[in-house]
């Protein structure tokens, strides 16, 4: 069924965003390559984000193959410097429903 | 729309500089339309007998799948009177391309909104331009009202959630902001306001219509108040040089990250650029869409840095970048300068130094007219020729 593309109504909570936890794309997310990074559309909420750069697009890609969000970072060759930020935008991403916990459905 | 940013970086130099693809396309479907709104920006009513077939519209629809157009906004006319309409919107979704089409509510029956409602590929903008029967039947006409909130009962009764009330915001409907909320909330709809150009009939209409400079104020300060809560298609970037940015992307995409497909394939700069000036070609050339949008010379000078005129020296320029191309266009104003509702008053000024000369009007023209040929019968002149050769 189709859903606000808005934010989440007031009230409705998202379950808490951990790196450590199995994250994997939500299905209803296309990604489209750019040379900024990607777009991300959600057909769900027909929301869209803008995927920055090339390797948050291979995080996020690869979210799956890997035991944690942590460890997809490792793998795309995100630095501790740079961890902190990468950690945020999954954080958001996942606030959007454009990521999720594996098996959380 | 959301941008998640571990590094910050010019997102908007890359649109500017232009996309393989479009980020989002409008697609007018029709110039065919049962009603006659006031303001159309599309100029339509009667069918163009050239309109592209269910066999071209496909063809379209599967280059827009190469291209990962994620979705397009399909309009008109009214696009549901397209014989092939659901067939249509079943091929794009079929073929991974979302829909969101702009109705006047007018075919949305109960089992239409029962199966609108069972698709998550499709999405309904009901199109309603007064929050009272007075309001919005000045402008798009005697019933429109209750036939738009018909159709947004009966998506909300058949259990579609978000679908898109759609509002053009003008002075007769500037104070209903609230009561536009209202009825969204009401149905379950998310509320969309967007931009009077003066596009197509809009360009007759638009010196009543275009809100005043307080009403722009205050329309601004609602839209900040209310947020992501309420949709513009980012259409009043020009507004965010009043303070704080809208949300949105805040630029003109027109050629670089939005253009339009007409009813005859036609490929324009934007929804509000129907016009030989904006222009890029037609899906039927050889190279189809892809080519039109990848190589025609307008939109590869639209993707390189545009002249600014007066407004490069405006400490405003970053937030409004010159406002809307199409707006200027269709007032007589130069492309390098202030939009006519430029919050600083530079446009209202430059309309008023504007010479005798009438501005710009789309050559398109499908509205429907009493036709001509009686009213020549009538015409005493062609009696008396006729007496004479007589």
């Amino acid at each position: 069924m189709a859903a606000p593309a808005g934010p989440a109504a007031p009230g409705a909570t998202t379950p808490a965003f951990d790196l450590d936890r199995p994250l994997a794309l939500d299905g209803r997310v296309a990604l489209r390559p750019e040379p900024f990074g990607a777009l991300a559309y959600h057909f769900g909420t027909r929301r869209l984000s803008f995927i920055k750069t090339p390797k948050l697009l291979a995080v996020v890609e690869s979210l799956a193959e890997h035991g944690s969000g942590r460890a997809a970072c490792a793998a795309a060759g995100v630095t501790d410097a740079e961890l902190p930020a990468y950690a945020q935008a999954l954080a958001t991403l996942h606030a959007s429903g454009m990521i999720g916990e594996r098996g959380a459905s | 729309m959301t941008s998640v940013a571990p590094v910050t970086g010019r997102l908007v130099d890359h649109f500017e500089a232009g996309l393989d693809a479009p980020i989002c396309l409008t697609w007018e479907l029709t110039y065919a339309c049962n009603l006659a709104c006031v303001h159309c920006l599309s100029s339509s009513g009667r069918r163009d007998p050239r309109e592209l077939s269910t066999e071209e519209c496909m063809r379209v629809i599967d280059e827009l799948q190469r291209m990962q157009v994620f979705y397009v906004n399909i309009g008109g006319g009214e696009p549901t009177v397209r014989r092939d309409f659901w067939e249509l919107v079943d091929y794009a979704t079929a073929h991974d391309v979302g829909v969101k089409f702009s109705t006047n509510g007018s075919r949305i029956t109960p089992e239409i909104a029962a199966r609108l409602a069972a698709s998550d590929y499709v999405d309904v903008q009901v199109s309603l331009d007064g929050a009272t029967a007075e309001v919005n039947d000045r402008v798009r006409g005697d019933g429109s009202y209750a036939t738009a909130v018909r159709a947004m009962e009966r998506l909300r009764d058949a259990g579609f959630r978000g679908f898109k009330l759609s509002v053009v915001v003008t002075r007769e409907n500037a104070s209903q902001l609230d009561a536009f909320k209202a009825i969204a909330d009401a149905h379950g709809a998310q509320l969309r306001l967007t931009r009077l150009r003066p596009s197509g009939r809009g360009a007759d209409v638009w010196d009543e219509l275009h809100p005043t400079a307080e009403q722009q104020r205050e329309l601004y300060d609602w839209l900040l108040a209310h947020g992501e809560d309420v949709l513009t298609g980012d259409s009043f970037f020009h507004l965010s040089a009043y303070g704080t940015a809208l949300p949105g992307l805040n630029l003109c995409g027109a050629g670089r990250v939005v253009c339009l497909i007409d009813p005859v394939g036609d490929v324009y700069a934007c929804p509000f650029a129907i016009h030989d000036a904006f222009l890029a070609g037609n899906v039927r050339d050889h190279g189809g869409f892809a080519r039109v949008w990848r190589e025609s010379e307008l939109f590869l000078e639209l993707r390189r840095p545009q002249a600014t005129g007066a407004c490069g020296s405006c400490g405003l320029y970053d937030a409004c970048r010159g406002g809307c191309m199409a707006a200027k266009f269709f007032t007589g104003l130069p492309l390098a300068g202030p939009d006519p509702e430029c919050v600083l008053g530079h446009g209202e000024r430059a309309l008023a130094a504007r010479g005798d000369g009438a501005p710009p009007r789309s050559p398109v023209d499908h509205s429907r007219r009493a036709p001509r040929g009686r009213a020549c019968d009538e015409d005493p002149l062609a009696a008396f020729r006729l007496e004479v050769r007589g």
